[in-house]
């Protein structure tokens, strides 16, 4: 379960002066339930995702994640979430199956325990070729898939996928999205963050547009479709943000 | 804190590291070769370049010799500088080094001796020029014995003993042990060098650690296990320490390695044996140097991870790091200046002091008030480093710096 009150992150910029990335921001998402994030580059939806994961404190509001607080307890909620973003990269020079054996080992499993889940999660993800071969050798797909693996290892009731299938070839995207959904099928609770419309529509149960640092929208794709008179999500999204940029 | 999480991180960037063929050649197979090469190649171009120049018999050109043919001959005859005929060129050919020095007699030197009168020899040479010196001391050589030649005929003539003008002789003797004559000469130099290489074997890792991971993009990675900030600086901070200090080991190591291949570690061997080549050092000494340098290798370790984590990549960070060399090389190269000693004051200053004490620690001489107090004000600047290190890993405007 992820609760977000008026979560709002302010930061100071000295040319800029300040900029309010995420201006009070609030939703629910329930376990079993995937919460799709929508914006715009520099709407503020990865300012929102790494307040979750605690990355960032929140200058005002708050949130829960997994039944922890935020602010007061940022280790028990980092030990709840899986985590994935553009920017969460992997270490070239560990093969996947040492990378998975050190976050689960920083999660404080057992070492057995690690062992049998890298078995699993390879068998899930199709990772058991390369399994042992070091990541700098990887392609795109393979990496996102183990940076996917890593964010599961320790088996968290909260994912949080910032992007997760940007620049991967169909194929390997449709593995991922079906891994996702797969998530939420087990109960876990799921933000899923992306800029392909046609996901949107296949996977989230509500969609959030974010825009400017603020939740213009919420919703079920139905209701969005209701509220805009639109089937079209692409142009949902842009009559929820107050129509196109001049060019 | 949590031991076991500051373990784990630690043996993955260990691991990590020992995979690195930079962090390799920095931590392993610089210090490995560069004390041995350094002193190698030093001692054995000096040796080289002073055997040769030594093995040259210098030309010499004598100037208004003409109504003195009594030094002409004596001149002549020394085999140990070559007369060359005079001409009107010598300054110029002692610019060009085709002449090593140039002697000037008075005219009427030879009758001037005869009949008793003063008379000045004036040498020409080329200041500063290693042949032209030779020269000049066989020159003066020459010059003292014909002298006392002169003299002691003078007084064989009149009847006096030699003794007269010569009542006493003075000579010297050194009574330093020989690990200090050795320690004087390059215990400053060895220290140096660990120093500045224990500076350089963390410099690469704490980039690559820190800067490195937030161009990568593994530092966002790491940030959200549940890892608290603390034990993440402390893990990567022991692995940064380990490059360090192996690197300040195998460099002494190597320099040790050095000395004893030459024979010339002491046990006992007398300066006499050392002095030729390497001088002589005191191996239990090089060994606390190494102690003395742990505290050192934290503050190094601590301030370079500190600042490059404030960079957003390696060349930042590297823009940062490298002009520190500089604040490490000045006080450490002041430990090299002669008469420089160690007083309460300097033992606060850290490296200054590390430097002047591991001169005295590699000549023998062991001062444990000092070493107490170089040992503790290091300990504690190093945990200030430390302190202010893991305060920077706790800012998220350092952390994700835009």
């Amino acid at each position: 379960m992820i609760e977000a009150r008026q979560l709002t992150k302010v930061f100071q910029d000295r040319k800029r002066g300040e900029i309010r990335a995420v201006d009070g921001v609030s939703f629910t998402c329930r376990p079993g339930q995937i919460y799709g994030l929508l914006g715009a580059n520099g709407a503020g939806k990865t300012t929102t995702l790494r307040l979750l994961a605690t990355l960032l404190r929140p200058t005002a509001g708050g949130a829960s994640v997994a039944g922890f607080d935020v602010t007061a307890e940022p280790g028990r909620v980092r030990a709840n979430v899986g985590f994935l973003a553009t920017s969460t990269a992997l270490y070239g020079r560990l093969t996947a199956r040492e990378t998975l054996t050190y976050f689960g080992r920083l999660h404080g499993l057992a070492d057995a325990v690690i062992a049998a889940r890298v078995e699993r999660l390879a068998d899930e993800l199709g990772m058991r070729e390369f399994l042992d071969r070091r990541v700098e050798k990887y392609s795109t797909g393979m990496k996102q898939k183990t940076s996917i693996a890593r964010t599961l290892v320790h088996d968290p009731a909260v994912s949080i996928f910032d992007e997760p299938t940007v620049g991967l070839d169909v194929m390997t995207a449709r593995n991922i999205v079906r891994f996702v959904r797969d998530r939420r099928d087990r109960g876990k609770t799921v933000i899923y963050s992306t800029h392909v419309m046609s996901e949107v529509e296949k996977l989230c149960d509500v969609v959030g547009i974010i825009h400017r640092g603020r939740l213009v929208a919420e919703g079920t794709v139905e209701q969005l479709r209701a509220r805009y008179g639109e089937p079209d999500m692409e142009e949902i999204f842009v009559r929820a943000v107050g129509g196109e940029e001049a060019p | 804190m949590n031991a076991r999480n500051i373990l784990t991180v630690y043996g993955k960037e260990l691991r990590d590291s020992l995979r690195d063929r930079r962090t390799l050649v920095s931590m392993i197979l610089i210090p490995l070769l560069m004390i041995p090469g350094i002193m190698m190649v030093a001692v054995g171009v000096s040796a080289r370049v002073m055997s040769k120049a030594r093995a040259e018999v210098p030309s010499v050109m004598l100037l208004g010799d003409g109504d003195s043919p009594a030094v002409h001959a004596a001149l002549a005859a020394n085999r140990r500088i070559r007369l060359v005929p005079a001409a009107p060129d010598w300054r110029q050919r002692i610019a060009d080094k085709q002449l090593r020095a140039a002697v000037e007699l008075p005219p009427g030197f030879d009758a001037a001796l005869a009949r008793g009168a003063a008379a000045e020899v004036k040498i020409y040479d080329y200041e500063g020029e290693l042949r032209s010196g030779f020269a000049v001391g066989e020159l003066r050589t020459f010059f003292n014995e014909y002298r006392q030649r002169t003299v002691a005929a003078r007084l064989a003539a009149r009847g006096l003993p030699a003794e007269l003008i010569r009542p006493f002789e003075v000579r010297t003797e050194n009574v330093a042990p020989p690990e200090k004559v050795g320690g004087n000469l390059v215990g400053g130099l060895i220290p140096y060098l660990v120093i500045l290489l224990c500076f350089t074997g963390a410099m690469y890792p704490a980039m690559d650690l820190t800067a490195g991971e937030k161009e990568r993009g593994t530092m966002e990675t790491i940030l959200c296990s549940p890892v608290a900030r603390g034990d993440l600086v402390l893990g990567k901070f022991l692995m940064v320490l380990t490059a360090s200090l192996a690197t300040g080991l195998i460099s002494l190591i190597s320099s040790g390695a050095t000395f004893l291949a030459r024979g010339l570690v002491m046990g006992g061997a007398p300066a006499a044996r050392a002095l030729p080549g390497l001088p002589a050092i005191d191996p239990a000494g090089l060994l606390l140097v190494l102690v003395m340098v742990v505290p050192v290798a934290v503050l190094f370790c601590a301030v370079l991870l500190a600042v490059s984590l404030y960079a957003k990549s390696i060349k930042e960070a590297s823009s940062y790091a490298s002009p520190m060399i500089i604040l490490i090389i000045v006080p450490a190269m002041m430990g090299l200046l002669p008469g420089l000693e160690l007083n309460a004051r300097l033992a606060l200053v850290p490296i200054l002091n590390l430097a002047l004490v591991s001169k005295e620690l590699v000549s023998g001489v062991y001062h444990w008030p000092y070493l107490a107090l170089i040992f503790g004000s290091t300990c504690l600047y190093a945990a200030a480093a430390l302190a202010f290190c893991v305060r920077m890993f706790n800012r998220e405007d350092v952390l994700f710096r835009v």
